[in-house]
């Protein structure tokens, strides 16, 4: 093991050329092309020994993953924003082909109101495409889950794509310690990919013909079941993960003063950190304030959770995107997993379009949420940093 | 295939009679595209992986749970064709295998929608075989006009009204398309043609990087004609000209067969009910393209009598624009 000095996107270009994928096919976005570029250098220089396909639209270059895929090869790519809302259409078929494309999303605002700051907008209506989608908090962890993507992607119980999440410019062009591991170690803890179902010479098949009702049906059901599956083996790898380099996440989501908590937040990505800082704060002060870190939307950790908050008095969702006249998908989620539980649940807005979430505005979230915790009427959707008067 | 004997001296007595594009598919009879398919895999043969995009092929080739190909077979969506079969044998590449990777696209998947896709695989001069079956609209969503339907046509989207009468523009010249981006190999080709067909394909077999072979598919529905006279047609097509049979081998274009004299285009058009209501000034201005294209390809080497009146006109500057050059 080295200790470098890495961005996140730089710690996830490490994890690829440790993980030895073999094809990568990519097209530039900010701010996910720090990936790509320190790829394309390390096979440049021979250091990682794949090919680096440089195609020419995102869609393409899903499509090139879908085809390298199915054809048998450990396979990587990353993207951000408008590039994965143009690959949506292939997004789709990968997971009923149960092909395990590993694909990192750097987060970035979508669309109109244009930007290139972070904001979850962009990955979060990709949670119904099937794919395994998880969170990631700082820059070690980038590295750490893009190579566990691969064991859990990649085992036979799964076989499905997982989408790596992590926090644009924030994360992404933000450099911090990060241990790389030795390549020995991951050979150990990552095995060979071994395909069920490739396009083959000699071997007529076919995968992904047109499936009439009669069949098509039952294929969303497996798929279904098979992401429920997933919940386990995630969970076995992070405990594989942690015994061979130290390090546990706690598989679908991470407690932090649960135990005793009366009140608490959902956040995931950055905001943990900004969170947990409030919470150490609120513990100083005697007050009995917890956190989950939630990692995987996909799948949704919904009996854990359950478990996890059932002794609140009150819980808040923090949210880094919102759907219009609705709420944040974050809290539709925990709400609807918790929908038993008679917990007031509050929603929490913050950081859309690149803007800072700052640690005043944690701290009025957790306020908001104790204010709930005891009884109090306060708002289901509340907006944080926004300026002018609020409804 | 024999593998070794000369391009040229090849016949379809040489093409193997071992079928890897089997019977009981879907398609109509008189299809341009199965009789493409079918003899295209008895060249290609059982080494071959075939990725089908949106198109009728990937309805009657293949339904789950039954298939006509006897290869692998494989299909996504609509436009990346390019894309996917540089995935698949990039892939095989690193498994060290061998295959020929064959992509199967209708002409609005190679055309329009999958234009970018071929373009990207064909500049990376991906090693594949894209092969555009050309049946001149988008025939599996029902007679939709797309950039390859000829000039007059009917389709469901460029109806013969009163007012705009069927499609307003001229064929899209993908050949020149593909063979700008300086590939290997492209060629067209006609299932009236057979010797030419099976050299065609078994050189673009032989040959490495990417490789673009454009057969004209008649199809039966869309263009209105006779189950009966899917060959006729073909055949028609090179003899008036409205389908011109070369090749361009790494930038070096050569015509690969010469029509004895060239047929007026209304020999072509009156079989079938999709120019049925072509107008005298629609059907000269068609009959002008094709002789353009004529000259193009045969020079004055071929005669070409319903040219003769459009002779005496002063050549177009370069394109026909009167600011290109200037």
């Amino acid at each position: 093991m080295v200790s470098k000095v890495l961005s996140a996107d730089h710690a996830v270009a490490w994890a690829v050329r440790l993980a030895r994928a073999e094809v990568i096919p990519a097209f530039p976005i900010t701010p996910q092309t720090l990936i790509v570029e320190l790829i394309s250098e390390f096979i440049s220089d021979g250091d990682l020994d794949a090919e680096f396909i440089p195609a020419e639209s995102e869609h393409s270059v899903m499509s090139v993953a879908v085809g390298a895929s199915a054809g048998g090869v450990r396979t990587f790519t990353a993207t951000s924003s408008q590039g994965l809302a143009l690959m949506h259409e292939m997004l789709y078929a990968v997971p009923q082909n149960r092909l395990p494309v590993v694909l990192v999303n750097v987060n970035r605002s979508l669309g109109a109101a244009a930007g290139i700051w972070l904001e979850h907008n962009d990955s979060m209506p990709e949670r119904e495409s099937g794919w395994m989608q998880v969170y990631v908090e700082d820059n070690q962890e980038a590295l750490d889950m893009t190579l566990q993507a691969y064991r859990i992607a990649e085992d036979h119980r799964v076989m499905l794509p997982i989408m790596v999440c992590l926090d644009g410019f924030v994360l992404s062009h933000t450099v911090e310690k990060v241990d790389v591991p030795d390549q020995n170690d991951v050979d150990k803890f990552l095995p060979k990919f071994v395909p069920l179902n490739m396009l083959d010479v000699g071997e007529p098949k076919m995968i992904n013909p047109i499936v009439p009702p009669d069949y098509a049906m039952e294929m969303r059901y497996q798929l279904d079941r098979v992401m429920d599956s997933s919940r386990k083996v995630i969970k076995e790898v992070d405990e594989a993960f942690a015994e061979k380099f130290g390090r546990s996440y706690g598989g679908l989501f991470e407690p932090y003063h649960m135990e005793d908590a009366d009140f608490a937040l959902v956040s995931l990505g950055t905001a943990t950190s900004t969170a947990r800082a409030v919470v150490d704060e609120l513990r100083e002060k005697g007050k009995r304030a917890g956190l989950i870190k939630l990692r995987f939307m996909r799948p949704f950790p919904e009996k854990e959770l359950l478990d996890a908050v059932s002794h609140l008095k009150a819980l808040g969702v923090f949210d880094r995107s919102i759907g219009f006249n609705s709420y944040g998908p974050v809290f539709t989620e925990v709400r609807s997993a918790l929908h038993a539980l008679e917990l007031p649940i509050t929603d929490h807005i913050g950081g859309l379009g690149g803007r800072d979430l700052t640690t005043e505005e944690m701290r009025e979230i957790f306020a908001v949420i104790e204010r709930s915790s005891k009884g109090k009427k306060v708002k289901a959707v509340n907006w944080y940093g926004l300026r002018g008067e609020q409804e | 295939m024999n593998g070794t004997k000369d391009i040229g001296k090849l016949t379809l007595r040489d093409v193997p009679n071992k079928d890897y594009f089997l019977w009981g598919h879907g398609a109509c009879p008189g299809c341009g595209v199965a009789i493409t398919v079918k003899n295209l895999m008895r060249i290609f043969g059982p080494e071959t992986i075939v990725y089908v995009p949106a198109s009728c092929l990937v309805v009657f080739g293949a339904q789950y749970p039954t298939s006509a190909f006897d290869v692998p077979y494989f299909f996504t969506a609509f436009e990346n064709t390019g894309a996917v079969i540089t995935g698949i044998r990039a892939a095989l590449r690193r498994r060290g295998k061998k295959a020929l990777v064959v992509g199967l696209a209708g002409d609005g998947g190679t055309f329009d929608i999958g234009l970018q896709a071929l373009s990207g695989a064909a500049d990376r001069n991906e090693d594949v075989m894209y092969v555009c079956l050309d049946n001149e609209a988008y025939m599996n969503t029902g007679i939709q006009m797309s950039g390859a339907t000829p000039f007059g046509a009917w389709t469901t989207t460029s109806p013969a009204g009163k007012l705009i009468h069927g499609k307003r523009r001229f064929k899209k010249d993908i050949g020149s398309i593909v063979a700008a981006h300086n590939v290997p190999y492209m060629a067209t080709l006609s299932i009236a043609h057979w010797n030419d067909f099976v050299r065609k394909a078994e050189k673009a077999k032989r040959a490495e990087g990417f490789r673009f072979l454009h057969v004209l598919t008649p199809c039966v529905p869309g263009w209105r004609s006779e189950q009966s006279r899917t060959m006729e047609l073909a055949r028609l097509a090179v003899e008036t000209g409205m389908w011109t049979l070369y090749e361009v081998e790494h930038g070096e274009p050569s015509v690969t067969y010469k029509p004895k004299r060239m047929e007026p285009v209304t020999e072509y058009l009156k079989l079938q009910g999709r120019f049925a209501h072509m107008m005298p000034d629609d059907i000269d201005a068609l009959q002008k393209w094709v002789c353009k294209k004529w000259w193009m390809h045969y020079k004055d080497e071929v005669e070409a009598p319903p040219c003769e009146m459009y002779k005496a006109e002063k050549p177009m500057a370069h394109d026909g624009d009167p600011l290109h050059g200037v």
